[in-house]
């Protein structure tokens, strides 16, 4: 076989029967996919959850995972987020002719290997090679299915919740910047990038009073707690100290003019729980990411916005990031 | 002493609430309001980001100065960069917050949607790599900045120059500080403002000073009396500048002081100051938006590098623009008004859709207000 | 206009004129063109844009941070003087 993807791969005929034989099924192969025709018969699921997300990150590989890892993890987050067992996942490729066919398994090795952390499978893809240009190397859409068994939502937070976060942030923003082209940093930085269900489900099995929880990816953990103050008209009030910020994604914000609070997360979450509940959250959580901390709580103060109070006790606002993300100069 | 010392200990919670009260103290010895007007984004930056307006007591206030090199770069320029960026061939290189700035036809951002080659770089060094990728095309750097960042123009031209690159050009936007502030103090002087506001001392940029010393600030408590104090960025340093500046009003000395001291000299630094002078000469004349022409205070290159001057190679037009009308950014440019003042504050005019300059970047007046403001 | 930040010079490079540079654990190359002569390993500089602009005089520094616990030290005087804090101070 070649060791280049090619526009016949994605054709349908022998070569894509070929692809999907010896890389997609050999990796991500199950029972499904085998009797799978057209379509893939489910049965029935309880309480179904749906989400859908595309995946076009560049660089495909970086410290920390690689876009394969990321869209298991993203979509299947997605659906933990929800409180919701991810259970069966689509997958869709649109790769560049000229795909080097290591890569792409290394991407499948991957995506197998946060499938199991997950305990989800794939059930139904496709698979479309595009001639040189016409995208990016590779995009990767995943639609997921999931069990809920959980009823988190937004709807819930009320004031007096305990607001934690499940890790340090910033670090997937971070290690993107400074890995793309143009900025040249030698560094130890790692994306965050993971699959949160397992600490999810040890949050519903402990019984924990959880109101919401939502991963922190584009726009940070400022957009959360912005669209959660502005849908539910209440008002976070943030320890800016209580929020763990790596010294390194420090050391890139400095020289970068960033925000930490608006660099994406793949695999940290913000959690509101009931107050009573906020120490045993914390110990969970903790259990799984020692920067695990209680950041704040949920308040009357000033409807729809964000605040942030600062080691001094002065507080300013915390905005809804907009715009593309640029760097200071000044 | 370890380099986490360097940002930690200027950043210490304690140290600032120790500032604050001494602050607190010695200005409640004085019989009279102090506003003090920070020229710099950065220091404006600092005041907002750490909540420091919130410490001080009723009678220091601060004035945002002009200290924006986005902000105050008039649309008639930001239209040149838009219409080179749109030329065949051309990739136009610039510094952050400048591709978001609107002029007349839109940002650079609206630029690169309609085709154009538009890249943000971290440094100009970043421009050689660009030239030497695309030897096939012209690689045009809008440079822009006050002298923190003249003297790196400088060194990209001279790195141009040495490695015989014939694709490198440039656009000079580069601005003073000395100058600036004097236009506000003179044209001050001969205004009756409604709001009675006056400057009554600088806190001085800390990094321009860096580079061309605090010798250039001592016009001010010389002719117009007006004290000096060149802080750092730190919060810390921020605190113990109008520390400085309240104790020189009780003691009734007027003059520059440098807080400053672990990087700013009286003589800046001379290699970086003499780059400047290879390449660069002051403009007779540069408009300042919201401010109008104000002399010498920008430079252009000198007559043997026009070569690389796009401004000699292209026709760009030269017409002023004037500013949308419900927009007071020169106002508050010039400290008269406080962003909430202005009509279009928050509604018309917000980050996302900004009128003014003040607003698109995140260095100016109205963006700092309106991203941190209304707990101040 | 001015996002400078102090880091540490690592290594330097005469003949291409540059410096590697770490800033809070984060590594990078810049250019020494202002301070080529006095640069030594070990220095803090200020980098500005790709650039250091010069070298932080390390006794200057010393000396704001030990005025700055004598005005903390002078505080925590006053304050246990007048009866306690009014407030914790972290």
């Amino acid at each position: 076989m070649q060791k280049v993807i090619t526009l016949s791969m994605g054709n349908g005929g022998l070569e894509n029967r070929e692809l999907l034989k010896k890389f997609v099924f050999r990796h991500l192969g199950n029972s499904f996919l085998k009797d799978a025709e057209d379509g893939t018969v489910l049965g029935e699921i309880e309480n179904l959850v749906f989400t859908t997300d595309s995946f076009t990150i560049n660089p495909i590989f970086f410290k920390g995972g690689d876009i394969g890892k990321l869209s298991v993890a993203g979509a299947c987050n997605d659906l933990a987020m929800m409180g919701s067992e991810p259970k069966f996942l689509s997958l869709s490729f649109i790769i560049e002719e000229g795909f080097s066919l290591r890569d792409f398994e290394r991407i499948l090795r991957s995506m197998k290997k946060e499938l199991s952390v997950n305990g989800a499978v794939v059930v139904t893809g496709d698979t479309k090679v595009v001639p040189k240009g016409a995208c990016d190397k590779i995009y990767i859409n995943v639609s997921a299915i999931g069990n809920r068994l959980a009823n988190f939502s937004q709807k819930n937070i009320k004031e007096g919740d305990k607001v934690l976060l499940s890790g340090d942030i910033a670090r997937h923003g971070a290690t993107i910047f400074a890995s793309r082209e143009g900025i040249e940093l030698e560094n130890e930085i790692e994306s965050d990038c993971r699959s949160l269900w397992p600490i999810v489900k040890a949050l519903i099995d402990e019984k924990i009073f959880v109101k919401a929880l939502r991963d922190a990816t584009r726009g940070g953990v400022a957009a959360v707690l912005n669209e959660w103050a502005k849908d539910e008209n209440l008002c976070f009030e943030i320890e800016e100290a209580k929020v763990n910020i790596s010294l390194e994604v420090k050391g890139i914000c400095e020289i970068l003019g960033f925000e930490p609070f608006v660099l994406a997360n793949e695999g940290t979450f913000v959690c509101v729980v009931d107050r009573k509940d906020e120490k045993r959250t914390l110990e969970i959580l903790k259990s799984f990411n020692e920067n695990a901390s209680i950041i704040g709580e949920v308040t009357k103060e000033y409807m729809g916005r964000v605040i942030l109070k600062t080691e001094w006790k002065t507080r300013r606002f915390l905005d809804m990031p907009s715009g593309e993300i640029l760097p200071r100069i000044c | 002493m370890e380099l986490k010392d360097l940002y930690e200990k200027f950043r210490d919670p304690k140290t600032i609430k120790a500032l604050a009260k001494e602050i607190e103290k010695e200005a409640s010895k004085l019989n009279r309001d102090i506003n003090i007007m920070e020229v710099c984004g950065g220091h404006t930056h600092t005041i907002m980001k750490y909540g420091l307006l919130q410490l001080l007591p009723k009678n220091i206030n601060f004035i945002h100065g002009p200290g924006c090199p986005v902000c105050i770069m008039p649309k008639e320029r930001i239209d040149h960069a838009y219409i080179l960026s749109l030329k065949e061939n051309v990739i136009l290189c610039t510094l952050g917050d400048m591709i978001k700035v609107p002029g007349s036809y839109g940002s650079l951002q609206n630029a690169r949607s309609r085709g154009a080659d538009v890249r943000f770089v971290y440094s100009p060094l970043d421009v050689l790599k660009i030239a030497k990728e695309n030897p096939n095309k012209k690689v045009i750097f809008f440079a822009i900045g006050f002298e923190t960042t003249t003297p790196m123009t400088a060194a990209l031209l001279q790195n141009v120059i040495n490695l015989n690159l014939k694709n490198v050009l440039f656009h000079i936007n580069h601005v003073t500080v000395p100058e600036v502030m004097r236009e506000l103090i003179d044209s001050r002087d001969e205004h009756i403002d409604s709001y009675n506001n006056q400057i009554d001392a600088f806190l001085g940029p800390s990094h321009v000073s860096v580079i061309a010393g605090s010798k250039i600030y001592e016009e001010f408590p010389q002719k117009y009396s007006r004290p000096v104090v060149v802080a750092g960025f730190e919060p810390v340093d921020v605190m113990e500048g109008v520390l400085m500046i309240v104790r020189q009003f009780l003691k009734e000395e007027i003059k520059v002081e440098i807080q400053y001291k672990r990087s700013v000299t009286r003589d800046g630094n001379k290699r970086a100051w003499e780059m400047i002078e290879r390449y660069f000469k002051k403009r007779d004349l540069f408009k300042w938006r919201g401010l109008g022409n104000i002399p010498k205070s920008a430079w252009q290159l000198k007559d043997e590098f026009e070569r690389f001057d796009t401004e000699k190679i292209y026709e760009l037009p030269k017409e002023e623009i004037e500013d949308h009308k419900l927009c007071i950014c020169g106002d508050i440019l010039r400290g008269m008004a406080k962003p909430t003042e202005c009509q279009v504050f928050g509604s018309a005019c917000t980050p996302s859709k900004p009128l003014g300059s003040c607003m698109v970047s995140s260095e100016g007046a109205c963006a700092a207000y309106y991203k941190y403001g209304n707990l101040i | 206009m001015c996002l400078s930040i102090p880091s540490k010079v690592v290594s330097i490079d005469k003949d291409k004129c540059t410096a590697v540079v770490d800033t809070l654990g984060v590594k990078r190359e810049v250019g020494i063109d202002f301070i080529a002569d006095e640069v030594k390993v070990g220095d803090f500089v200020l980098i500005h844009i790709g650039y250091a602009m010069n070298i932080i005089d390390e006794e200057y520094a010393k000396e704001s941070i030990e005025l700055y616990k004598e005005i903390i030290e002078k505080m925590e005087r006053e304050e246990r003087l007048s009866g306690g804090g009014s407030e914790n101070g972290t």
